[in-house]
């Protein structure tokens, strides 16, 4: 289970990376296991406005469709189209080319409230029974 | 006396196996209080000769009802496949290693489907029209937010009074556009008096009255709306009319019992959903894919469950679990044995008879209510007594609809098909 | 127009589409043309210009076609499904013979429709008898129409009191069309755990409810197998709180003659004719899912209902003010409510007694010869069906999902999987009572076989089935790749084979 320490976590188990003011998101490797092979992914577009905890698109397996959450409020500047064509990056590389959208961010002190890696691999540990 | 196959010996080793004395023992866990002392008080069991005793009534022969239920020719062959045991005898294909032959016959039923209204996807069925039109309505809340569905008063009233009562939870307004007492087409002027961007529009083709409705000029307004859909209610007609999809609806909905489901005194019917790229995600109902196995097969499988209500539950696009299955596997082979060639004959006997009896009745002294262009159906008067005196003789002149539309007095909507002889009609005429 | 054959050139093809069959001119079916065949000029405007899109095959073909294609297929008249909750018991072939009666008939044909209606209205009371209910409708089309049905009965009946109450709640043993239902009927629901001992506790449901619970949806037997004990105590806690007991009632196989939902204080419930009462399942339907409700919401039901004057024709009446209005275009699956008319008095009340007590005594005897061998999660007694896990398989490698794939090389269905959720890996086996004792001890023996095989050769099992025409197929390459037509197979070039 791939956990990179430069990232911070949320409970729905999405990642995040600050960027200055921007935080890129994705989901974690845990998350993408647990889904199985991605065949969809629809994200919302360029500009829609969110806040911490809102839904920002859905990620679909052949067993489950799950919602995906912003780590913190802002706006949307950018969405990644490849995931359209592939979404099987999800899980073949979910930190990376799998980034879903990069937000800008309304306070960036928001990701203060979030798990870093320590946390989060102390919470998938005790989700997982 | 049932089809329990079991003899004492058997009972008695499975109670052995189980390790109890009684069969009684195993009904332990239901409270005393909720045990049942007395037979339930229902007739039987009657063996199968009593059983084909029972009285039923004789169909009338001399028919022209429609207005939603079509009578059709079935090719034999339908039946001869349909009535199949592994057809009717199994189950959802959720299990794809054996049921290929339903996953395939139902897939073969999309892209016939698909073909005939011009549209890039079907659903593997819904219960039948009405419910087809309110799960269309569900889906343009779920797209695009609306807070108005807008139908036209000449689409089936059946189909709409089953759609005010999927949308009277969801707190969307329903509204009805008239139409215009003289054509029988939807009203221009409410037509382009329209402000649909809050809206999902509906409209009916042929409509109800069997009159066909300006699509072009329709498909203009309704390309301002947040959504709008065409609802089909004669199947037949997609053998002659241009297609629906052409129009650039976002999902063609309707009834297609007339594929291959004979009339049945009133079902199972065949409702079935096509509808864009765009909204293939949101579409109720199963669907079919193709792809392939492990040992390099060609195989179909139902795909995109996740929307589905076993997987997303509360969230689901839809709460369709069973739908019409085998009714749709008769319309893939009703399609299948009329060809091309042979539904647009079919569509064109419905028109052609239905022109040709208009023209007959005409010259008796009897006016259609409508002056538009019509399908194989259309609207007369005629009073209630000689109606009934007719249905006791054995002739239905066609269906009354005075109850949907009060303004056309003893209104009475006629339609003809290739299943009507000359018999039928010289006595039609006799009678009127 | 032929399309193309498959998505992939290179995969095998064991029967080709319908439409690689077509060619310009192979269809000759004769048609009845009673009329002289020429469309009038104000229509031509109307007209499709272009050909019908429909293949174009000759009918000895297209029978050969689909013939191949149902010997593909499996049926209850083949084999055993042991499917849970499903109750897939064999379809008697009188019903099918009576229902070919009512054919021709259209709806509006007033004298024969008179008989059915007769024989409608009698089904409703046999229903009613059978349920201890006090009015019934028989026009949804299937379970989960009728749950919405129901649903949309209990919201109209607090829309009436003035009350405003929107949540529903729902056992973590529910199937999955209960949530649905009552999304669409306008209701949030509520998840409450089922006890430690299969059940659903009274002190539960009370610790949950408030004066915004409209009702409790609830199964029973539920898809455990296990009966609510406590659901008596749970009506009342519900009707003191003026809510009300909605049962969903696919599990009704375990309980003809022998108990009652309305006894149990039932207020609302949906039958699964397509499931307790024989009628064929068609592959995915036509089934039948009538409502019952007590008098307190005979109002509410939808209409048309069913009218007799005596000594005048049976009729349909749309005079009910209080009703939620119509669910269904006609009268639902008409033919699928004769046949389980028939199958009613088929069997009379003792068959029916006879075929519940049945049901009950062949689970108990799958779960006596294979409890020993895999994981049983509850202790507590059930009715016709149980559910097992792949625990011990795990442990080896092998899931539930490899175990149900091999059982189709015996010649079975596999039993419903991973369902309910509270279990993990579970396999949900209901035999119904019409499966001999022999085909009992050959699925029972040929899970033992497969048990086996895990523990010596578990590899082995991951490419099960053998036999079956195709096998392990792969439904991540079908959603991502989304072929749903054969006009799609059209568009898709080489680049699109696999990805």
């Amino acid at each position: 289970m791939s956990i990179p320490d430069d990232l911070k976590f949320t409970k729905d188990h999405e990642w995040g990376r600050i960027e200055g003011s921007h935080l890129r998101v994705g989901i974690t490797d845990y998350a993408q296991s647990e889904l199985g092979d991605v065949v969809f992914v629809e994200l919302k577009s360029i500009g829609t406005k969110l806040k911490a905890g809102e839904s920002f698109g859905t990620v679909e397996s052949v067993k489950a469709v799950s919602d995906l959450y912003a780590p913190a409020g802002g706006t949307i500047v950018e969405v990644n189209q490849e995931l359209e064509q592939a979404p099987e990056l999800v899980n073949q590389d979910c930190y990376g080319a799998a980034w879903m959208i990069v937000l800008e961010m309304d306070d960036v002190s928001e990701t203060d409230k979030l798990m870093d890696a320590v946390a989060y691999e102390q919470f998938v540990a005790s989700e997982a029974r | 006396m049932s089809f329990v196959p079991h003899d004492q010996a058997d009972r008695q080793h499975m109670l052995e196996t189980i390790g109890i004395q009684d069969e009684e023992e195993l009904f332990a866990t239901i409270p005393q209080n909720l045990r049942l002392t007395q037979r339930l008080k229902i007739p039987g069991p009657l063996d199968e000769e009593n059983i084909r005793r029972i009285p039923q009534g004789q169909f009338s022969h001399v028919c022209f009802a429609g207005g939603g239920i079509y009578r059709h020719h079935i090719p034999a062959m339908v039946d001869a496949l349909a009535n199949r045991q592994e057809f009717y005898t199994s189950y959802t294909p959720y299990q794809p290693e054996i049921s290929q032959g339903v996953l395939q016959s139902i897939f073969e039923f999309q892209s016939m489907m698909a073909a005939l209204t011009g549209m890039y996807v079907s659903n593997a069925s819904l219960y039948d029209g009405a419910t087809a039109l309110a799960e269309a309505a569900l889906m343009a809340i779920r797209a695009k937010q609306i807070k108005r569905v807008l139908v036209t008063r000449a689409t089936n009233p059946r189909f709409r009074s089953v759609l005010k009562t999927y949308l009277d939870n969801t707190g969307v307004k329903l509204q009805e556009i008239p139409f215009d007492m003289a054509s029988g087409q939807v009203e221009r002027f409410s037509l382009e008096r329209l402000n649909g961007e809050d809206a999902a529009l509906f409209v009916q083709n042929p409509n109800f009255f069997g009159i066909l409705e300006p699509m072009d000029c329709i498909a203009k307004f309704a390309r301002q709306s947040a959504f709008w859909g065409i609802v089909v209610s004669e199947a037949v007609s997609l053998g002659l009319l241009k297609r629906p999809g052409d129009y650039g609806p976002d999902c063609v909905v309707g009834e297609a019992q007339s594929f291959g489901n004979p009339p049945n005194a009133g079902g199972p019917l065949l409702g079935f959903m096509c509808t864009t790229k765009e909204h293939l995600r949101r579409m109720p109902g199963r669907v079919v894919g193709l792809t392939k196995d492990s040992r390099g097969r060609q195989a179909f499988c139902l795909t995109l469950a996740t929307r589905e209500q076993h997987i997303r539950r509360e969230k689901a696009t839809s709460n369709i679990c069973t739908n019409e299955g085998l009714c749709a596997i008769r319309a893939a082979l009703y399609l299948a044995a009329m060809g091309p060639r042979g539904l647009r004959a079919v569509a064109t006997q419905c028109v052609a008879g239905a022109h040709q009896i208009l023209q007959l009745i005409q010259q008796v002294g009897r006016q259609p209510v409508f002056k538009g262009p019509f399908f194989h159906e259309f609207v007369v008067q005629l009073d209630a007594d000689k109606r009934k005196a007719l249905e006791d003789d054995g002739i239905i002149p066609g269906v009354p609809i005075e109850y949907y539309y009060p303004e056309i007095k003893n209104g009475l909507l006629v339609a003809v098909t290739e299943m009507n002889t000359r018999e039928d009609w010289k006595c039609l005429l006799e009678n009127l | 127009m032929p399309a193309r054959e498959s998505i992939d050139h290179s995969l095998e093809i064991l029967e080709p589409l319908l439409i690689t069959h077509s060619r310009p001119g192979r269809n000759k079916h004769i048609l009845p043309d009673p009329f002289k065949p020429c469309v009038p000029d104000e229509l031509l405007p109307f007209m499709n210009p272009e050909e019908v899109r429909l293949p174009d095959v000759a009918e000895v073909e297209t029978v050969r076609h689909f013939t191949r294609l149902a010997r593909m297929n499996f049926g209850v008249d083949q084999g055993m499904y042991p499917l849970g909750s499903c109750t897939m018991k064999y379809n008697p072939k009188i019903c099918e013979n009576i229902a070919e009666r009512i054919r021709n008939i259209h709806s509006s044909d007033k004298h024969p429709m008179h008989m059915v209606l007769r024989a409608l209205a009698a089904l409703q009371r046999y229903l009613e008898e059978i349920c201890g209910m006090d009015a019934c409708c028989l026009w949804p089309a299937a379970g989960a129409h009728g749950e919405l049905t129901g649903m949309l009965v209990v919201k109209k009946a607090f829309q009436t009191r003035g009350e405003d109450r929107s949540v529903v709640l729902i056992p973590d043993t529910a199937h999955g069309t209960n949530p649905a239902s009552c999304a669409i009927a306008g209701f949030t629901t509520r998840n409450i755990p089922s006890g430690p001992r299969g059940f659903l506790e009274a002190a539960t449901v009370k610790a949950h409810l408030d004066k915004d619970v409209a009702a409790l949806m609830i199964t029973n037997p539920n898809t455990l197998g296990i009966f609510e004990q406590e659901i008596h105590e749970i009506a009342e806690l519900l009707h003191a709180n003026g809510s009300y007991l909605y049962m969903d009632g696919a599990n009704l196989n375990a309980i003809l003659g022998i108990s009652r939902p309305g006894d149990m204080g039932v207020d609302c419930l949906h039958v699964n004719l397509h499931k307790t009462f024989g009628t064929p399942h068609g592959g995915g339907g036509p089934g039948g899912g009538p409502v019952l409700v007590q008098s307190e919401l005979e109002r509410f039901l939808p209409i048309p209902r069913i009218v007799h004057v005596p000594r005048e024709l049976f009729t349909l009446s749309y005079s009910f003010p209080d009703s939620i209005g119509m669910v269904h275009s006609t009268l639902g699956n008409v033919s699928v409510l004769l046949k389980a008319i028939v199958y009613i008095i088929r069997l009379g009340p003792k068959g029916l007694l006879e075929a519940s007590r049945t049901a009950v005594l062949n689970a108990n005897y799958l779960k006596a010869r294979l409890k020993d061998h895999f994981d049983l999660p509850y202790a507590t007694p059930t009715l016709h069906e149980f559910v097992l896990t792949d625990k011990r398989q795990k442990e080896l490698g092998i899931s539930t999902m490899d175990m149900a794939k091999a059982l189709m090389d015996f010649g079975f269905h596999p039993p419903t999987v991973y369902f309910p959720l509270v279990v993990s890996g579970a396999m949900m086996i209901e035999p119904t009572e019409t499966e001999p004792l022999s085909e009992l001890d050959r699925f029972a023996d040929a899970m033992l076989t497969i048990a086996e095989e895990a523990a010596q050769y578990p590899q082995a099992l991951h490419d099960k089935p053998e036999l079956t025409p195709v096998t392990r197929v792969d439904e991540v390459y079908a959603a991502r790749s989304l072929c749903l037509t054969w006009d799609m197979l059209e568009s898709k070039d080489d680049g699109a084979v696999s990805k």
